[in-house]
């Protein structure tokens, strides 16, 4: 009895503990379902959201880069599509050994590891590297087979900017190189972040960088099914890309080759400009370089060379090296006469060879002076004692001003970054030029070399073109511009760069055309005869010549002289004369005298403008240019044909 | 012919319907889901599910013939060598992932402390039934003991999650023995009072297990992973779910061990709250039939060992769907039935078998 008691009373007991058991076990389960609940209707579009972004990512689709054309559709920057080797560094198994073993497929050399490695310090690991570009359709085909031994190395078709004209107006169109951090933080900081998270390449220099936002497009994007690998599953959604403007140049590709070669490696610059449209016809720095060497990454030997050689073929002469304009200078000092009232055409001076100044005498370059000379003359036979007086009388004040209305001493505004402000020396310019006190104070003495164009002037070849077409246009001013037209290929449109004018100098029709009849009496009957004889139309000039080094009193003997110590040519000049098409400022350095090597270039250059011909180029590349890049006399009569 | 009949005859009655049932409906739940893991590797996880089912279903039912007290009979030997083979592992065991956890014997490898999972509840029904009449204090403290010594062993090799599940196999059968409640709280108490000891004696990965719990952000490429990526799964899958092989943290491999320990991350994602609420159910009804089970058994030892079956059970359903929703830490226990891997089916199986054989018999056992 006791035991089936006790017996009874363990059996209720474990009974209870198995109800409580139970209990717990359902509390458990609700506190479970209640987490279920909180996670999956509660935070459900929390979680879906979550879910969706590790699904989807979003990659950027590149647009096409617009192209470059010249005024007659030359392409002078195009893309073609290529295929490129790229590496993933984070999904290789070791780097190293991904690109010993990729080198055993697919040729690599020495310069592409270093390109590579270089690529590797300047990006995130996740992105894709390039190891080789341009491969082949065989090696494309031959790393397909043994894909499976590289994972993160993929074969990419991707497009390259090309410049089929090489280094023809490698400064003006500029290029396009791997983008880098500074330059990724100055887009972001412009709002442009989210177009270009996809882009590795922006112009760096020229018209690609000035254009860079027209020339982009806008990048498109597809959406994509990722796995937790990365990798993409299928392709959900697509917006394509809106490829970049097109622009349709100023420049003249025929011009331009005829004005290079006429260069024939020496250095120097030229700014060939339409007086009537400040459109820029031609841009030469000499020597040029070859843009496509930048377009992958240049390499460390080129980069070399180019940074190192001692004619700086990088820089862009045209726009950054500026030098005192010499007599070059003299047709802009004569018009500011005029203009301000200073003299009058006719009033002439009597040259003793010399002027006194203080206790200083400048010298004239004819012993025994020129003899009675007014304006006219003055231009023609380039007399200094001529302008000494008349810097004079004008004082420093009323030249800067007046060249500076010209547009010398500042920036033209021309579409390509880089250029130089020049040196339009004034009271004002000298204060802020010099710390010292007893060096800011203007000293008039300093007024008679400026009126010559020596001194303190210093000028572009741009600088010079431009102030001249100001004048030539009776005081019109247009900036100058490589841009003629900005073509949407979607739509079609078309934008023209400079329709209008940017501003307008007072200036007298009587007192330009003076000055025109003048420089064209320096082509007759002048320092500018020799090159220009026989030439079948009427130009108007001027030579210049900027003094490198300080004889101290001896005599200037070009030939006892090193090469680098001798004179900068200069000539500027217009053709034709009576409806100027062309305005053009050529600067030879250490060219000498510039009637020997600045002139000659300009008398082939307007022969090609105006005539349509490479006069005393061979044969065979006459062809070429006739050929492809025929200047607008012909290219008006091809129009009427077709 | 009536040999055969009889003999079938015979299984028959050892089965249980209810449990059979819901162990079947959970096994076509798991086949369903290990598919939509593994499908991106075709039918290969699935055909070893199947020949795992078969055969752990085949021990079930040879356990469901067993009588109880043939098992008792079992309880002594198996405690021993399950003893001897941790002293083994602990001596000579093989470390992998750092784990010393693995016994080799020549031709094959095994992992004593699975042993243990079916041993211990056995050894300690075993005990309590024998000192059923006269049961004292210091017999619950020698079955305490006897707890605990293989599970340091086990604990110190390293491996959490089965020192956990033998635990609680352990304390589930002194608790129904009837060790008294104030015993019970006070070394709850006391438990609470030595945390920070415990902590200062866990394994780093362990702590830092435990902490991802408290806070997976912290770690979220790390430790973090799992639970982060898990919980999206379950809570992207919303009320009705994404439908089964629809589901893109699965598919797209954002689950990790997505076929084993955090299938419920897949189960969730593709069914939703609604197929959360049907799978609770069933581990409900699963438990209730357990307990059912164990209330209605005849002496000390049989229902000892059958609410403490059960018990497990319900600790493997809680502490797994716990851990991949992102509320206990992450220790390796597989959900059970629905989880692809042979050793833990045939563990859980076997622990059905013995219900089976509990409840068959309990009209014989009486005298």
């Amino acid at each position: 009895m006791n035991d089936f008691y006790q017996g009874e009373q363990d059996s209720n007991r474990f009974r209870n503990r198995v109800l409580v058991a139970g209990l717990a076990v359902l509390l458990a389960f609700l506190l479970l379902f209640a987490r279920f609940v909180y996670l999956q209707v509660i935070h459900h579009d929390y979680y879906t959201t979550r879910a969706e972004s590790n699904r989807i990512s979003l990659v950027p689709i590149m647009p096409n880069r617009g192209n470059i054309e010249d005024r007659n559709g030359v392409v002078l920057a195009r893309n073609f599509s290529a295929f490129t080797l790229e590496i993933t560094p984070s999904r290789t198994n070791g780097l190293e050994q991904t690109i010993d073993g990729l080198a055993e497929i697919v040729e690599i050399q020495l310069k592409d590891r270093r390109r590579f490695k270089r690529l590797l310090e300047e990006s995130k690991n996740f992105e894709s590297i390039p190891i080789r570009t341009r491969l082949s359709d065989e090696e494309v085909a031959r790393f397909a087979a043994n894909r499976y031994r590289f994972p993160g190395v993929e074969v990419k078709a991707r497009l390259f900017r090309q410049y089929p004209e090489g280094p023809l107006a490698a400064h003006a169109i500029g290029y396009i190189s791997r983008i880098n951090t500074k330059e990724k933080e100055a887009i972001e900081a412009k709002g442009h972040g989210a177009n270009y998270k996809g882009t590795d390449h922006i112009g760096k220099i020229g018209l690609e960088e000035h254009y860079e936002f027209e020339l982009h497009g806008t990048a498109g994007h597809e959406q994509v099914e990722i796995d937790a690998g990365g990798r993409a599953v299928r392709v959900l959604a697509q917006t394509p890309p809106s490829p970049g403007n097109n622009l349709k140049l100023t420049l003249d590709v025929g011009l331009q080759r005829v004005a290079e070669a006429a260069f024939g490696g020496r250095r120097g610059s030229l700014a060939a400009i339409d007086p009537s449209n400040g459109a820029v016809l031609a841009l030469v720095s000499s020597p040029s370089f070859d843009p496509n060497l930048f377009v992958d990454g240049i390499r460390y030997d080129d980069w070399e060379e180019l940074n190192n050689h001692p004619d700086k073929p990088l820089l862009n002469r045209a726009i950054y090296s500026t030098f005192p304009p010499g007599s070059t200078f003299k047709p802009l000092m004569a018009l500011g006469a005029l203009t301000t009232g200073k003299r009058t055409p006719g009033q002439t001076i009597a040259d003793p060879g010399y002027f006194n100044f203080g206790n200083h005498r400048f010298m004239d370059d004819k012993v025994g002076g020129h003899g009675a000379v007014d304006m006219y003359k003055s231009i023609v036979v380039s007399c200094n004692t001529y302008y000494y007086t008349l810097a004079n009388d004008m004082g420093i004040d009323n030249i800067s001003r007046f060249m500076g209305e010209l547009g010398l001493g500042k920036r033209t505004g021309i579409d390509i970054p880089g250029e130089a402000t020049g040196i339009l020396p004034s009271q004002e310019w000298k204060q802020q030029r010099f710390k010292k006190k007893e060096q800011q104070k203007w000293y008039s003495g300093e007024t008679i070399s400026v009126g010559i164009g020596q001194g303190y002037n210093a000028y572009s070849t741009l600088h010079m073109a431009h102030a001249l077409a100001n004048v030539l246009n009776y005081g019109t001013v247009f900036r100058p511009h490589l841009v003629n037209t900005i073509t949407n290929p979607n739509t079609g449109e078309v934008r023209k760069v400079e329709a209008e004018p940017a501003r307008q100098i007072a200036l007298k029709a009587e007192h330009v055309d003076f000055i025109k009849r003048s420089m064209a009496g320096v082509v007759k009957a002048g320092t500018g005869a020799r090159a220009f004889a026989g030439a079948p139309y009427e130009s108007g000039g001027k030579t210049g010549t900027a003094q490198v080094f300080s004889l101290k009193g001896g005599k200037y003997v070009a030939g006892q002289l090193k090469e680098r110590l001798r004179d900068h040519s200069w000539y500027v000049a217009f053709a034709p004369v009576d409806n100027p098409r062309i305005v053009v400022a050529v600067m030879v350095e250490n060219g000498g005298f510039g009637a020997q090597s600045a002139a000659p270039i300009v008398r082939q250059v307007f022969d090609y403008y105006l005539l349509g011909k490479a006069a005393g180029s061979p044969a065979g590349e006459d062809d070429v240019s006739e050929s492809d890049h025929d200047g607008p006399l012909i290219e008006e009569k091809e129009r009427e044909s077709r | 012919m009536n040999l055969v009949k009889r003999f079938f005859r015979g299984i028959y009655d050892h089965l249980d319907m209810p449990l059979l049932l819901i162990v079947l409906v959970l096994m076509g739940i798991g086949l369903m889901t290990v598919y939509s893991a593994t499908s991106s590797d075709g039918f290969a996880k699935l055909d070893r599910q199947l020949i795992n089912m078969a055969v752990s279903m085949v021990v079930m039912l040879l356990v469901a013939c067993t009588p109880p007290q043939t098992l008792m009979r079992f309880a002594v030997p198996l405690y021993v060598l399950g003893v001897v083979l941790l002293l083994g592992v602990a001596l000579f065991g093989i470390v992998v992932n750092g784990s010393r956890r693995w016994l080799s014997l020549g031709f094959v490898r095994i992992q004593p402390s699975e042993i243990m999972k079916i041993a211990m509840p056995l050894m300690l029904a075993w005990y309590f039934h024998k000192y059923e009449s006269v049961l004292k204090l210091r017999h619950f403290i020698v079955a305490a003991v006897m707890l605990l010594v293989p599970i340091a062993f086990i604990v110190k090799q390293p491996d959490l999650g089965t020192s956990l599940l033998i635990g609680a196999a352990g304390f589930f059968v002194i608790f129904f023995a009837g060790l008294q409640w104030k015993i019970m709280f006070g070394l709850a108490a006391a438990g609470a009072a030595a945390l920070p000891f415990a902590w200062s004696m866990l394994h780093e990965y362990q702590r830092r297990r435990v902490m991802t719990l408290l806070d997976p952000t912290s770690d979220p490429l790390g430790a973090g992973y799992h639970i982060i990526q898990s919980t999206i799964a379950i809570g992207s899958g919303g009320s009705f779910g994404k439908g089964w092989m629809q589901g893109s943290q699965t598919h797209l491999e954002f689950i990790p061990e997505k076929h084993t320990d955090f299938i419920f991350a897949v189960f969730s994602e593709e069914w939703g709250l609604l197929g959360n609420g049907v799978l609770l159910l069933l581990f409900t009804m699963l438990i209730a039939r357990g307990l059912m089970i164990a209330a209605a058994a005849p002496t000390m030892f049989s229902r000892l060992l059958a609410a403490a079956i059960t018990l497990v059970l319900f600790i493997y359903a809680f502490v797994n769907m716990g851990m991949v929703s992102g509320i206990l830490p992450v220790v390796g226990v597989p959900l059970p039935f629905i989880s692809y891997g042979g050793t833990a089916l045939l563990t859980l199986m076997l622990g059905i078998g013995m219900l089976m054989s509990i409840h068959s018999h309990r009209m014989l056992v009486k005298k």
